[in-house]
């Protein structure tokens, strides 16, 4: 065959052009000529012109001005023409252009051509770019082919049958009995193409199912002509005979396995251990074909026989040196992890040495499969690895990695010690990559293990000692000190060598994450919350909090400044209520003003608008639900300002760390009071003041001197013509009132709580209101 | 939505050898031969090239063969100084699809001869046509490389007859 000159030519002068600029000046050169020479009518170097339109699309340029040209030349009746011009059609045009109909005809005709390759060149291109509309039309003429040519045609006509099935699935039905009978073929290639539609046939079309069932025998007759054919030179690959055929013949089974017979298994369980046996596994090739097998063993509903011998075939290809096989091994076992996780997990030692392979691709497969076999009996030793591999992995799987570990540890942790150290590591190997949701669950965690909050917030200072970069690490650090500073500032924690850390020393870490550049703005907010919590922890450096804050209230970040300003009236207003409840010799838990919520707060010093009951340090208690209103993600206690509701904060007064949650008293109210229930520890006195000629000030306030908490606490005064209620959602700062109404001369209270587990409500009437002149 | 990106949504039981797409290209990322077997877009394809060359040049010597990209499997070879890379579902045989690129392979080095990237670029329709004679609807067609062989030589021949026939220089 002698190459196209001009063809030849032209690549060799756009191959020479140094520059991109002059490339495209041939190539527009050349363009123009082609498009000049197409408008003529008859040409007799249309082939090649075609030809090097078709080089010039391939480079990238643009070529839709030859697609009529492509019409014109399959219409041609030259062979060399016709040859340039279906495959101009199938580069140039596809089912989506209008000039692809125009060609059917010319298809319909090349298909009933004397010449077997103009047939062939018809049936590739009908099926590379046929459209729906073009199948239908040309549907029955394929049907007529696949049962009256020579074997040559038929496996083209064959697969373009399947074509036709695929975009046009009502077609099946035409083609079955067609089908049917190219299972009698000898060849290899009609073998091939029958079997491949008959599978898309039963695929789209169910009711044919029914007439291919009678193929079986024919199928089975197949395979066994397969098998025993013996050594084709023409059709091997590396000694193995015909390895694409051997695939089909997995395939034939799994057809007939799924679709048509799902008894036949002692079909698949003759073939499988032949294969398993016979094949030489030390070529790729050979690799394939059993790989084909495992596969079709896993897909069907084999016996457990069968899966144990495809799933140690899958164990012997993890140990090949060759990193594919080791790929597609573990491929395989990740989709049967969920199904036969204890086989799989016998593998584990191999899989485990993959995540130190260099390939980026078996990393990652190595990574998920490793996740998948995490389970309650290896997962220290699991997560070792996991660790390890973290601080070596590749950027791009860090994160995947730290969230598996996480589901894993959160799941499977052996202790709640571990728990948080496993974290911990992770947070300081990989903090940038973690989720955002991270932070709030760590808190949470943390606050349920109130055994170990002395560890913790020591681990965690040091470790923000070393470095603040890490966000989320940053921001928990500073939650907890914030938290448990006094922990922190006592010194002593069993768990780990004691450290002297000064009151100042937590000052400056805290001051250089919120001036460090690396802060985000939300980690600020954390940090400017946690010196502010601290004030009440620490006794000496109030002064040095004090002016941090206010140095914040003329912050440029809005967020920061509304802290820092609330904060600094903290200071200002209310510092007499700092120790107030020390005097009471009891065990106070403060009510806590949640002022925060992004923007929409009035000032803590005005009333109590939104504020939520705070269970600090809940023990054992889980915590309080949050107010609906602010609209947290979790139960969370304090200080969590990531989350979009407010923050709640603890402002007020020294908490003892075995603080129970109390209710708090009113100690200053100066008018008489009267005790009007006392039940069970839980009392609520009744004062009142005159306001005016008209007016009554009733101030109730509820205490709880019992050893629990008190929940739900509702307290429902109705009055003659008024009632008011009010629910414990609301938290009084000042210590005097909780409520203020105008009342009448009676009143009926409704009590309701929950202490120790058990509900209580009463109704109490009262009836003297003392202080009152009438 | 197209084939390439959409969800496969028969069954999940795997069938055939089914490539979404070959391409070949060179180490400096110029694209030698593209088939597609399904249909898309030109913007599609260019995209799906693109991606394509980012992918497999980037990829160290000695690499595992196989990667993951969006939903599909992808296969690749390097054959001297030209990749060869196909797009597979994720059903799909993997080590299967390298016994077909290398039989490809040896198809194109049959016809030419020691086949080079030469060959391949100055006689790039032939490497369509030998294509055509092995693949189509992205499935093997003809598993015997003498059949394979034999046909593309009486196409040519009958190319030729023709062409003598009308007394017109050869293709």
């Amino acid at each position: 065959m002698s190459p196209s000159v001009p063809l030849q030519e032209m690549i060799r002068a756009i191959r020479s052009a140094r520059t991109q600029c002059e490339e495209r000046g041939v190539i527009q050169r050349e363009c123009a000529t082609i498009r000049a020479q197409f408008r003529q009518a008859d040409n007799e170097g249309r082939s090649h012109n075609l030809a090097k339109l078709l080089y010039v699309h391939m480079l990238g340029y643009p070529a839709h001005f030859g697609q009529m040209e492509c019409v014109r030349m399959i219409a041609s009746p030259r062979y060399s023409e016709k040859r340039v011009g279906y495959l101009g059609a199938m580069m140039l045009l596809d089912e989506k252009q209008d000039a692809s109909l125009l060609i059917t005809n010319s298809i319909k005709n090349d298909l009933a051509n004397s010449n077997q390759y103009v047939q062939s060149l018809a049936l590739c291109t009908l099926a590379c770019m046929g459209s729906a509309e073009m199948c239908r039309d040309l549907a029955p003429e394929i049907n007529r082919l696949l049962r009256a040519s020579n074997s040559y045609i038929k496996k083209k006509a064959a697969l373009c049958a399947v074509h036709i099935v695929r975009k046009v699935q009502d077609l099946g039905e035409l083609f079955a009995p067609s089908a049917r009978c190219l299972l009698t073929e000898k060849n290899h290639g009609v073998l091939h193409g029958a079997v491949v539609l008959i599978t898309e046939l039963c695929e789209c079309n169910p009711e044919s199912l029914e007439r291919f069932r009678k193929t079986v025998p024919d199928l089975v007759q197949i395979m066994k002509g397969l098998v025993i054919s013996g050594y084709s030179p023409d059709h091997d690959v590396a000694g193995i005979s015909d390895p694409f055929l051997q695939v089909r013949k997995c395939e034939i089974m799994k057809l007939i396995l799924t679709k048509i017979d799902t008894n036949a298994f002692n079909l698949i369980y003759v073939f499988t251990i032949q294969v398993a046996t016979n094949t030489d596994s030390t070529k790729t090739v050979g690799n394939a074909v059993l790989y084909e097998t495992v596969l079709t063993v896993l897909d069907i509903k084999s016996e457990s026989g069968l899966r144990v011998l495809a799933v140690n075939i899958l164990g012997r290809f993890l140990l090949n040196n060759d990193r594919n096989i080791r790929y597609i091994a573990m491929i395989s076992l990740q989709k049967i992890v969920g199904t036969d996780h204890n086989a799989v997990q016998r593998h584990r030692g191999t899989i485990v040495d993959c995540l130190k392979d260099q390939d980026a691709s078996v990393k990652r497969r190595a990574l998920e499969l490793s996740l998948a076999l995490v389970s309650a009996s290896n997962i220290r030793s699991m997560m070792k690895e996991l660790l390890s591999f973290l601080s070596s992995c590749p950027p791009e799987l860090r994160s995947q990695t730290a969230s598996g570990i996480f589901i894993a540890a959160e799941r499977y942790a052996p202790s709640q010690r571990w728990h948080i150290d496993t974290i911990l590591h992770v947070l300081t190997t990989a903090g940038g990559d973690v989720r955002d949701e991270t932070v709030p669950n760590l808190i949470q965690l943390i606050t349920n293990t109130s055994e170990l909050h002395c560890y913790t917030v020591h681990k965690l200072y040091r470790a923000l000692h070393n470095d603040i970069s890490q966000q989320p690490l940053v921001q928990v650090a500073c939650w907890c000190i914030g938290e448990y500073g006094d922990l922190l500032l006592r010194g002593e924690c069993q768990e780990m060598e004691p450290v002297q850390v000064t009151e100042d020393d937590v000052l400056d870490v805290l001051e250089a994450v919120l001036q460090s550049h690396m802060s985000s703005p939300s980690t600020r907010g954390f940090a400017l919350t946690a010196t502010m919590k601290l004030s009440t922890r620490i006794t000496e450096n109030v002064d040095r909090i004090r002016s941090i804050v206010s140095i914040y209230g003329s912050c440029i970040d809005v967020e920061l400044q509304q802290r820092a300003v609330e904060y600094n009236a903290l200071f200002k207003k209310y510092d007499h209520m700092r120790y107030s409840t020390e005097w009471l010799g009891q065990r106070f838990l403060v009510f806590v003003c949640s002022t925060f919520s992004a923007g929409l707060s009035p000032p803590i010093c005005g009333f109590p608008q939104v504020c939520d009951l705070l269970d600090l340090l809940g023990g054992s208690e889980p915590p309080l639900q949050s107010s609906p209103a602010l609209g947290s993600t979790a139960p969370l206690p304090v200080g969590t300002a990531g989350t979009a509701g407010g923050d709640l904060l603890d402002l007020l007064g020294g908490l003892e760390p075995t603080a129970i949650m109390t209710v708090l008293l009113s100690v200053f109210s100066v008018a008489p009071t009267v005790s009007v229930y006392d039940k069970d520890g839980v009392t609520v006195t009744l004062s009142c003041e005159k306001q005016s000629d008209s007016g009554l000030s009733i101030t109730l306030t509820a205490s709880n001197s019992t050893d629990s908490d008190i929940r739900g606490f509702t307290l429902q005064a109705a009055v003659p013509k008024v009632c008011i209620s009010a629910s414990n959602k609301i938290l009084a700062v000042h210590l005097k009132s909780s409520f203020s109404f105008q009342v009448n001369l009676k009143m009926r209270l409704r009590i309701s709580y929950t202490s120790q587990g058990s509900a209580v409500q009463d109704t109490v009437q009262v009836d003297s209101f003392p202080g009152l002149g009438h | 939505m197209t084939r390439l990106l959409k969800i496969v949504s028969c069954s999940s039981l795997r069938f055939f050898l089914q490539m979404r797409f070959l391409l070949l290209f060179s180490r400096q990322g110029k694209l030698r031969l593209q088939k597609w077997f399904t249909p898309l877009t030109d913007r599609e394809k260019k995209k799906v090239i693109r991606d394509m060359m980012m992918l497999v040049l980037a990829r160290p010597a000695r690499s595992c063969n196989f990667l993951q990209w969006r939903d599909l499997k992808i296969v690749y070879k390097r054959y001297a100084s030209l990749y060869f890379c196909a797009g597979l579902e994720d059903h799909d045989n993997e080590l299967l699809a390298l016994e077909v690129l290398h039989r490809y392979v040896e198809l194109l080095d049959k016809y030419f001869g020691n086949v080079c990237e030469l060959d391949i670029i100055f006689n790039f329709e032939k490497a369509y046509f030998i294509l055509d004679e092995f693949l189509m609807e992205g499935e093997i067609l003809e598993t015997s490389k003498v059949a394979v062989g034999v046909s593309l030589e009486e196409a040519d021949t009958l190319q030729e007859t023709m062409e003598e026939y009308m007394s017109k220089p050869a293709y």
